[in-house]
């Protein structure tokens, strides 16, 4: 059997390598400060795509992202590694989605997609930490849903076999397609860039990524039309802008504050013997300790 | 209607320790605002076993759905149970745990509903808020506080117009309390099929292990934590030994988990568990935000690093400034010889 299996991808600021100019001085997040990666539990759920592709012959691996322009980047690295195709949601009607909007975004363009056996998203993005846009957008739609997956182990009989992560321990379910899977960050790592697929897709753009004027490279557009990207609006999924966006996200930020810790007065001590027996007998006296 | 309510999570007839610590946290929630706390529990078997692990937290109404299938979890069941009771009984909060189960079934409901769902808040509050954009004031809404951005801020979320505004909490951010051992609560059996169509019952666990959890690092008066600073796993040792001494548990930095010194379910901070000892002993932890975050309220701090500026030292009340492999063993020592 072939499947259809579409992965969720996010491109999101790296969040794990903040520097000191990282916040603004009104204690905003300072994005341009930020490089913009592949959002790294997407790199595990990619993995696992591009492994039921190979032991599904003729399957193929769309890559869904929604975001600025430039996010185009996640679609050119799933290409890289072995994915067919790609679509990036990308108007000004879908800036400012929570995880519902996200979600409903992402849902309308699955159903655009049509006939999608599994969705493969990561457990979460670091820079929400949510983890929540992968089963709403499984319930907008209807799937099945396994989260927390460490592995599709096979799909037989319509049927995904999935190793999952519980707490305090492990699962493993039966889930009837379609289904949307959740993959872990501590599932297989993502398999290297091809360098062939790299050389293949390198310009390979959405249109608003390309530079207004024309180039040396305008002219491979139009002799192949892989180098064109898919680039959907809110119009072009059928999209209800009431549910996009800013307009489609029921929560709010009120406010948002730069973290400051109050400093304790505390004493200092040395390593030598005199201090920490001190310290070890003033904890006893005041009964801090037993 | 328009009552507060907590979804309670079960390991067979066990509730979860993190449910009751939102019914702690609903029912301070309910009386701010007036309203009743309602909880709602989900299992096979259960009836007759959860009602005393649940009513004493001030649950005026319990729903129990005890019916084959619907333990373990699986998604659509327990989805399909909280949107169709939701429907009928609209309430203005459901809480529930940022656990495996609370996070996968958060976020179905809240898509069903379309309702605004905030994760992992650190603190729950009732307050005011005015839209600027519309010039809409509004009383009595939840502010859903978190960290934000790997921990580098925290934001105040609010859902001004949907219900129920919804929130996950993880495990030991809440402190949980019995109200009153007798509490008189109703207790509702619902018709699960009423709530489930059969159709929901279609995936289905094949295997399964849970262990009980090995520590009791959460409900420990005392914690010896350590991170990368401890070098290895044989430095950990060190603190195990420590641990076993003062009738402490050991913890551990990200970094020191990613290192393999220690397991990662000791792990303290953001992405770990959140401690509140009487004394915290942080050993060769640097003390980043998202470590911080899972120890600050701590009553005593007491941080050992050979770097005297380590931002842990800042909320620090004891700050011995040496490496752990001569302060640590020092500690042990002087310990066993004037305790007792
Ligand atoms: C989204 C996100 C979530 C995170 N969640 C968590 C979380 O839940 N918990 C968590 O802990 N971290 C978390 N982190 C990671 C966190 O940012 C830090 O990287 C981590 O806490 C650092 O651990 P550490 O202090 O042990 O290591 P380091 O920062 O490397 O610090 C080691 C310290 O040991 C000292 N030291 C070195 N040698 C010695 C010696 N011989 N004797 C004494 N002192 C010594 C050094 O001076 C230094 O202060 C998270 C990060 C992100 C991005
Ligand atoms: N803008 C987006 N585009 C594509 N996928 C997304 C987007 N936002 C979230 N996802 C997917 O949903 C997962 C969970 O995201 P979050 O709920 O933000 O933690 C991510 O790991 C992605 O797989």
């Amino acid at each position: 059997m072939s499947y259809k299996i579409v992965v969720l991808a996010k491109q999101v600021p790296d969040t794990r390598n903040v520097g000191k100019d990282a916040m603004t001085a009104e204690g905003t997040v300072n994005r341009a400060a930020l490089p913009a990666i592949f959002n790294p539990d997407d790199l595990n759920a990619l993995e696992q795509a591009l492994r039921l592709k190979e032991q599904n012959p003729g399957s193929t691996v769309g890559i869904l992202t929604m975001g600025p322009p430039r996010a185009g980047e996640i679609i050119r690295q799933g290409l890289y590694r072995g994915a067919d195709t790609g679509w990036l949601l990308t108007d000004r009607l879908f800036a400012g989605a929570d995880t519902l909007a996200t979600s409903y975004a992402l849902a309308t363009a699955i159903k655009k997609i049509g006939d999608v056996d599994i969705v493969i998203g990561g457990r979460q993005a670091i820079d929400g930490d949510t983890a929540q846009v992968g089963p709403q957008v499984a319930q907008k739609l209807g799937l099945n849903q396994v989260t927390y997956a460490e592995e599709i182990i096979k799909i037989e009989d319509g049927k995904a076999t999935i190793r999952r992560h519980i707490d305090g321990g492990v699962e493993t379910v039966v889930a009837p397609l379609p289904v949307a899977i959740t993959v872990n960050g501590s599932a297989a790592p993502c398999r290297p860039c091809n360098a062939k697929l790299v050389m293949k897709y390198k310009r390979a753009t959405c249109p608003m990524e390309r530079p207004k004027e024309a180039n040396e490279y305008t002219h491979l557009y139009d002799e192949r039309p892989y180098m064109t990207l898919n680039q959907w609006s809110v119009a072009d999924v059928n999209g209800d802008p009431q549910q996009c966006g800013l307009a489609g996200s029921p929560t709010k930020v009120k406010a948002v504050q730069n973290i400051v810790f109050q400093a304790k007065e505390s004493k200092t001590l040395t390593s030598s013997d005199a201090d920490v027996e001190g310290l070890i007998k003033e904890l006893l006296n005041e009964k801090i300790i037993g | 209607m328009n009552n507060v309510f907590v979804y309670c999570e079960i390991e067979g007839t066990q509730v979860a320790e993190v449910s009751q610590e939102l019914l702690t946290k609903g029912r301070k929630l309910a009386n701010q605002l007036g309203v009743q706390l309602h909880a709602i529990v989900a299992g096979t078997g259960i009836k007759g076993k959860v009602e005393d692990q649940i009513l004493p937290y001030g649950v005026d109404k319990l729903f129990i759905f005890d019916a084959e299938g619907l333990f373990p979890y699986t998604s659509a069941p327990h989805t399909d149970i909280l949107v169709n009771l939701f429907k009928e009984e609209k309430p203005q909060i459901c809480l529930m745990g940022a656990t495996v189960i609370g996070r996968d079934l958060g976020p179905r409901v809240s898509s069903s509903l379309t309702s605004g769902l905030t994760a992992d808040c650190t603190q729950l509050e009732i307050g005011s808020y005015d839209d600027n954009k519309t010039g809409k004031h509004y009383d009595n809404l939840l502010y859903q506080i978190r960290p934000a951005f790997g921990g580098n801020i925290v934001a105040t979320i609010v859902n001004p117009d949907h219900r129920p505004q919804m929130a996950t909490v993880r495990s030991g951010v809440m402190q949980k309390q019995i109200l009153d051992p007798n509490y008189k609560g109703e207790v509702v059996v619902c018709d699960v099929a009423k709530y489930v169509p059969s159709t929901d019952y279609v995936v289905k666990v094949i295997d399964r292990h849970v262990e009980a959890a090995k520590h009791n690092l959460k409900g420990a008066p005392i914690v010896v934590a350590g991170g990368y600073g401890m070098g290895s796993k044989e430095g950990f040792d060190m603190l195990f030994e420590l641990a076993k001494e003062i009738h402490g548990e050991v913890g551990a930095s990200r970094a020191a988990v990613d290192a393999g010194f220690v397991d990662h379910d000791r792990q303290i901070g953001q992405t770990g568990i959140t401690v509140h000892p009487k004394v915290y002993i942080a050993c060769g932890i640097s003390g980043q935000i998202q470590h911080i975050a899972g120890m600050q309220d701590s009553g005593i701090i007491i941080s050992i690093n050979s770097d005297p500026d380590a931002p842990i030292n800042k909320i620090a009340d004891y700050v011995i400034v040496g490496t752990v492999e001569e302060v640590v063993p020092k500690l042990i020592k002087y310990y066993k010889q004037n305790s007792k």
